[in-house]
């Protein structure tokens, strides 16, 4: 013989301050918890969106991000020679030579310097990233002093707007347009002209990476072959854009959810507390109507079911309403250096099935534990003694 | 007197609900403490630095060398006492495994030391890494970290100075106080300087940053004004502040994750306020009659407001302290486990006192409501009630 759901519902709502604290407690809780794996989350969509699963990056050996990374023309010339390539219709290859540097830009509002990547290429039109589209204003011309701003630069920074003019170095480019690259890493960049930028720092013939579509998915191990087996390229690496862009956020990611977890996990102790504060209280209040729900012969592990549902249920509504909290925080955007690349890097809070169930499983966890130890008090309750009690 | 006592026997009235609430709020006292030690520990740079030190870099972007000639051109500027440089060696050590990462600079052994008065290393120590090319120095942190001892080698692959490198461990310098950071490796400019002559000639001759150890403090404004102008024409531009701002760049670069962690550390202090807040709450209810009937005896109800207040601000106290206790060990535990992403790591006064502060506000706070309400509760309607 159950006890009705209706009971444990009806006594929830006789003390609402109380439930309503406990609920706020757990709902902070949960929504901590669920920003935490949101963001860590939002860091490994932009990574994933930026690399094209059909893009193979190739840059040096060992090189941690883009900036560290020299590829040399004659190199980049060499490799593009390789059968596996694939072609546009008018013969001319699918693939960019970039080269990559840094400038300091100030952010909107605080006037945080936060360091942007410039990002030249020789031709905008041979665009083997779909995922950048120009939304506003026009391509770069080449050899002139002109960039476009991904929306995020856009949206972020200060000067970045179409007609306005961004310092490098001894020369100034004007932006005449305006990307939309979306979520991925290129929002986060200015891109130029390759020859401008490889003049404006002496770099001569040294682009820092070539990256090409790859036609037939099974030819990745045939370029890894030729790199290795080609002596001029012996100091190069291809890997698949996706994997590269992931690497670079590896530690960022890892680093997030570390300190989030930690900091959630003590503070989900706080809140099963709080829920179990509620529950003893609950059960010392209402000793008298456990005696009597005993004496109409509802047995001990009925009371101890009633009143784990109880705490689960508290669980539950702090649970939904975190959920609806944290749900808010897809509106915002993230952007911080990524230690891992030293670069600026803007991304959001993203909200997986993943992460709801995980937060449902953690409050459901912090909803059992919170109330056990009262409702195995309740149950043991002696009926006679429970009956005698007062209030 | 009698008051106080009041206020002492009520707390140990509910010893399972008081025990349970100091221990939620030690707990949330504990994380609070730690996200704002986590906070401290980002800006140590920032705390630490020197103000009779200037930094110029780049104008453009600190990953930007600077000519190594700009150096003596520098040190004629009235006001600079001595000038150092350093470069960014990067590298790989382990593999890049994330508690293998610490900095490593490519400095001047001979002017390193002296505008660094901070970081201890012995006289013959120093003498062995001047004399020695392909000698480093490293912090008394990572030494104890790696099991570093002098004559070791330490092998790192190189990412922005290509190629397999050795370097000999000549000293350990240890820090001055508990402020200076001690996991840094340091190695010979020269040496690398001379590598890129084979490798890359355009890059010889080049330096990162240059420390500019000035004579007073408050001429930073003055020097700076005057380095920045005497390259201003050159192809790079530089751009002088003082360390202190330097180092706040650096910080302001992870604003965002400071800002989260800040708000965290507010949302705890909202979860130590509920959880108070409901103990209160539930033991003035279950004291309606009490209360009535201290009243009924003449007790006023500023007198009956105060015993709730006192035993919250009692408890909320209880709570900081023991929270506070608790920091400590956690603080090590965590510090110990990023010693590199934190070279130092303390619980600083600030917090202490802010852990504290905060418990005995919560405690005033989350007792408002029900002193409120029980300081205005009828004599006849509380002798009434049935809970």
């Amino acid at each position: 013989m159950k006890v009705p759901f209706s009971y444990n519902w009806r006594n929830l709502w006789a003390r609402k301050l109380t439930t309503g604290l406990t609920v706020t407690g757990i709902s902070l809780v949960v929504f901590v918890f669920a920003a935490v794996l949101m963001l860590s989350e939002g860091i490994r969509d932009t990574m994933v969106a930026t690399g094209s699963k059909d893009n193979l990056i190739i840059i040096r050996k060992g090189s941690t991000s883009d900036l560290l990374s020299v590829v040399m023309r004659e190199q980049i010339d060499l490799v593009s020679t390789f059968p596996e390539m694939q072609k546009h219709a008018d013969g001319s290859i699918m693939a960019t030579a970039d080269v990559v540097t840094m400038i300091n830009l100030d952010k909107k509002g605080s006037g945080d310097m936060g360091n942007i990547y410039l990002r030249g290429m020789a031709n905008p039109a041979n665009n083997i990233r779909p995922q950048v589209k120009l939304v506003e204003g026009r391509w770069f011309r080449p050899g002139q002093a002109e960039a476009v701003v991904g929306n995020k630069v856009h949206d972020l920074f200060q000067g970045a707007e179409v007609g306005r003019e961004i310092e490098i170095g001894s020369r100034k480019l004007l932006v005449v347009g305006i990307l939309d690259a979306g979520k991925t890493g290129f929002a986060s960049e200015i891109w130029t002209d390759a020859d401008l930028i490889l003049n404006e720092y002496n770099r001569a013939n040294a682009f820092s990476t070539f990256t090409f579509h790859l036609g037939n998915q099974d030819d990745f191990e045939v370029i890894k072959t030729r790199l290795s087996s080609e002596k001029r390229l012996q100091d190069l690496e291809v890997k698949r854009e996706q994997d590269y862009y992931l690497e670079q956020s590896q530690f960022m990611a890892t680093f997030i959810t570390a300190l989030g977890l930690v900091v959630t996990i003590i503070f989900s102790f706080g809140a099963m507390i709080g829920a179990m504060i509620t529950m003893y209280a609950a059960v010392s209040n209402r000793t008298t109507e456990i005696g009597t729900l005993r004496a109409l012969g509802f047995k001990r592990r009925s009371i101890l079911t009633a009143f784990l549902v109880e705490a689960v249920v508290l669980a539950l509504i702090g649970c939904a309403v975190g959920l609806v909290l944290a749900s808010g925080l897809q509106a915002v955007t993230f952007s911080t250096t990524n230690f891992g690349t030293f670069s600026e890097l803007a991304f959001g809070f993203s909200m997986s099935t993943s992460t709801i169930i995980s937060t449902f499983i953690f409050a459901l966890v912090m909803g059992l534990v919170g109330g056990f130890l009262p409702a195995v008090r309740a149950a043991r309750l002696n009926i006679v003694s429970a009956l005698r009690a007062e209030g | 007197m009698i008051i106080t006592k009041f206020i002492v026997k009520n707390v140990f009235r509910h010893k399972l609900r008081t025990a349970l609430t100091i221990l939620g709020l030690a707990i949330a006292v504990m994380a609070f403490g730690l996200l704002r030690t986590v906070v401290t520990a980002w800006n140590y740079g920032v705390d630490a630095s020197s103000s009779t030190r200037l930094i110029t870099r780049h104008a453009v972007s600190f990953i930007f060398p600077l000519p190594y000639n700009y150096r003596d051109q520098i040190a004629q500027i009235p006001g600079v006492k001595q000038v150092s440089f350093a470069t960014w060696f990067g590298g790989v050590y382990k593999d890049n495994a994330p508690d293998a990462f610490f900095p490593r600079f490519a400095v001047d052994p001979e002017s390193f030391f002296p505008v660094y008065n901070e970081f201890i290393l012995p006289d013959d120590q120093l003498k062995a890494f001047i004399s020695q090319r392909n000698g480093c120095v490293v912090g008394k942190k990572i030494a104890d970290q790696f099991g570093f001892k002098i004559g070791d080698i330490i092998t790192m692959q190189g990412d922005i100075f290509p190629g397999m490198w050795d370097f000999v461990v000549t000293g350990i310098y240890s820090g001055r106080d508990k402020t200076v950071d001690e996991t840094q490796m340091i190695i010979q400019w020269a040496y690398l300087d001379e590598s890129l002559k084979e490798t890359s000639p355009s890059r010889v001759g080049y330096v990162g940053w240059y420390i500019v150890a000035i004579d007073k403090a408050n001429q930073a404004g003055m020097v700076s004004e005057s380095i920045d102008g005497l390259f201003s024409n050159s192809s790079a531009k530089t751009k002088t502040e003082t360390e202190k701002a330097f180092q706040q760049g650096f910080v302001s670069m992870s604003s965002a994750i400071l800002a989260s962690l800040e708000i965290i550390s507010f949302v705890i202090i909202g979860i130590i306020l509920l959880v108070l807040g409901n103990t209160m709450i539930m033991s003035a209810r279950e004291r309606i009659r009490e209360y009535a009937v201290l009243k009924a005896l003449g007790f006023s109800s500023a007198l009956v407001s105060g015993l709730i207040i006192g035993e919250s601000v009692l408890i909320g106290f209880a709570g900081g302290l023991i929270g506070l206790a608790l920091t400590f060990p956690i603080a090590n535990a965590f510090g110990q486990a990023f010693p590199t992403i934190f070279p130092v790591f303390e619980v600083m006064p600030v917090t202490m006192i802010l852990s504290v502060g905060f418990s005995l506000g919560v405690g005033l706070l989350a007792s408002a409501f029900p002193a409120w309400k029980s300081g205005r509760t009828t004599i006849v309607d509380g002798l009434r009630q049935i809970e």
